[in-house]
């Protein structure tokens, strides 16, 4: 029970995109369509799954003067890992010479180093709690943020293209705002205020 | 005419706030007044121009020389790590007042992902050494220009009656979206 607590607390009520405001840029940047928001969220939930485990194993041995940088190097290494496999495995251009799901993500592969979120969650998870509890949470602060980015990247595809995953639900050409980059702040502004709004009543109820 | 372009596309066309996207915790978390705005734009020129023209030199003597492009990320941040550390003890000997004004932004720009997106932004661009300072420092003023104006409104708008749910950080992204349209009207300059 306690460790289904830890695991659901990621999706809505310390949700690092829409509660916390945490990892901000890589939300707005790849969220243009559902398959970039969702397959940004599950490379950072790499990163953070196993960034987490390995500095709550290693967390005891790190003197604190020097356990930011560290962490850093840490992730930095596992961000590194995940760059060169998906540059290797999904880097192959679409049917229609669409830019393949590596090169539209592009510079925020990289700055999943910089996400405040895996930094966030070692300092102030990882390098206190045990390991199974780390993975926990690396999995389930993971999944709520690809769920943020899933629900952000469908929201502008749908208003913008009219589809979800490529799949066409309404004809015509969309609102091509949305798609672009105004569209993401504003987006993101109206879910904010839904999502904290449903977690008020959650917390509640 | 080449440094001209590169200046007014990274200031306006694209801007690395509102339309890369990158550097929005500082966008969004210290622009409540526009003396901060302005104080975190200053500290976030003199990191930003420093982190890019030595992650250059580390790129084209380090990295290329030895092969060792995949050690990008990793030597990267821990170079941006351990400058802003050093311009923090530099500054606080050097310059007490400036040391009093940029000071508490320092170790904010760690994390601040415009800065190690510059960096890698430049060496993809392919651009030598005068051009990456100065697609460092356009890029800088274009963070500064979105960051005062965005502050300059934000202030403002402590007076409007919002409604109780977009209070606080939904309304703050709702700006930030028109003021990216505003700047949308620049994007057919270069």
């Amino acid at each position: 029970m306690k460790q289904w607590k830890n695991f659901a607390k990621g999706f809505i009520k310390e949700n690092p995109v829409f509660i916390l405001f945490l990892g901000l840029c890589p939300t707005l940047g790849t969220t243009g369509s559902a398959i970039n928001g969702i397959s940004m969220g599950l490379a950072t939930m790499a990163v953070l799954v196993m960034s987490n485990v390995v500095i709550s194993v290693f967390g005891k041995f790190i003197p604190a003067k020097v356990r930011i940088p560290s962490y850093i190097v840490i992730i930095a290494s596992f961000v590194t890992i995940v760059d060169l496999l998906m540059q290797a495995y999904l880097n192959t251009p679409g049917p229609h010479g669409e830019p393949s799901l590596y090169d539209s993500l592009g510079i925020f592969i990289p700055l999943i180093v910089v996400n405040c979120i895996v930094l966030g969650r070692a300092e102030a998870f990882a390098s206190k709690n045990t390991v199974l509890t780390s993975l926990i949470d690396g999995v389930g602060m993971g999944l709520g943020f690809s769920f943020a980015l899933f629900l952000l990247g469908s929201v502008r595809e749908l208003l913008g293209a009219g589809s979800i995953f490529g799949m066409k639900f309404i004809e015509g050409n969309g609102i091509l705002l949305f798609v672009m980059p105004p569209g993401a702040f504003l987006a993101l502004g109206y879910l904010i205020a839904i999502m904290s709004k449903i977690k008020n009543q959650l917390v509640n109820s | 005419m080449e440094l001209i372009l590169i200046i007014i596309g990274a200031v306006f066309v694209n801007n690395i706030v509102l339309s890369k996207f990158l550097g929005i915790c500082p966008f969004i978390g210290v622009s409540n007044k526009v003396d901060t705005a302005i104080g975190m734009t200053g500290a976030v020129t003199f990191v930003m121009v420093l982190a890019t023209l030595v992650t250059y030199l580390i790129q084209v003597y380090i990295l290329e020389k030895l092969g060792i492009e995949f050690m990008q990320t990793v030597s990267y941040i821990l170079i941006i790590a351990a400058l802003v550390q050093l311009v923090e003890i530099i500054l606080k000997k050097v310059s007490p007042p400036l040391y009093q004004a940029l000071g508490i932004f320092l170790p904010l720009i760690t994390t601040n992902c415009a800065i190690l997106g510059v960096a890698i932004l430049a060496v993809q661009n392919e651009f030598n050494l005068v051009e990456s300072v100065i697609y460092a420092f356009a890029n800088a003023v274009g963070f500064g220009l979105a960051l005062v104006t965005f502050s300059g409104i934000r202030e403002q708008l402590e007076l409007a009656d919002i409604p109780e749910g977009m209070k606080g950080v939904p309304i703050a992204f709702v700006i930030a979206g028109i003021l990216a349209m505003a700047f949308m009207g620049f994007s057919n300059l270069v």
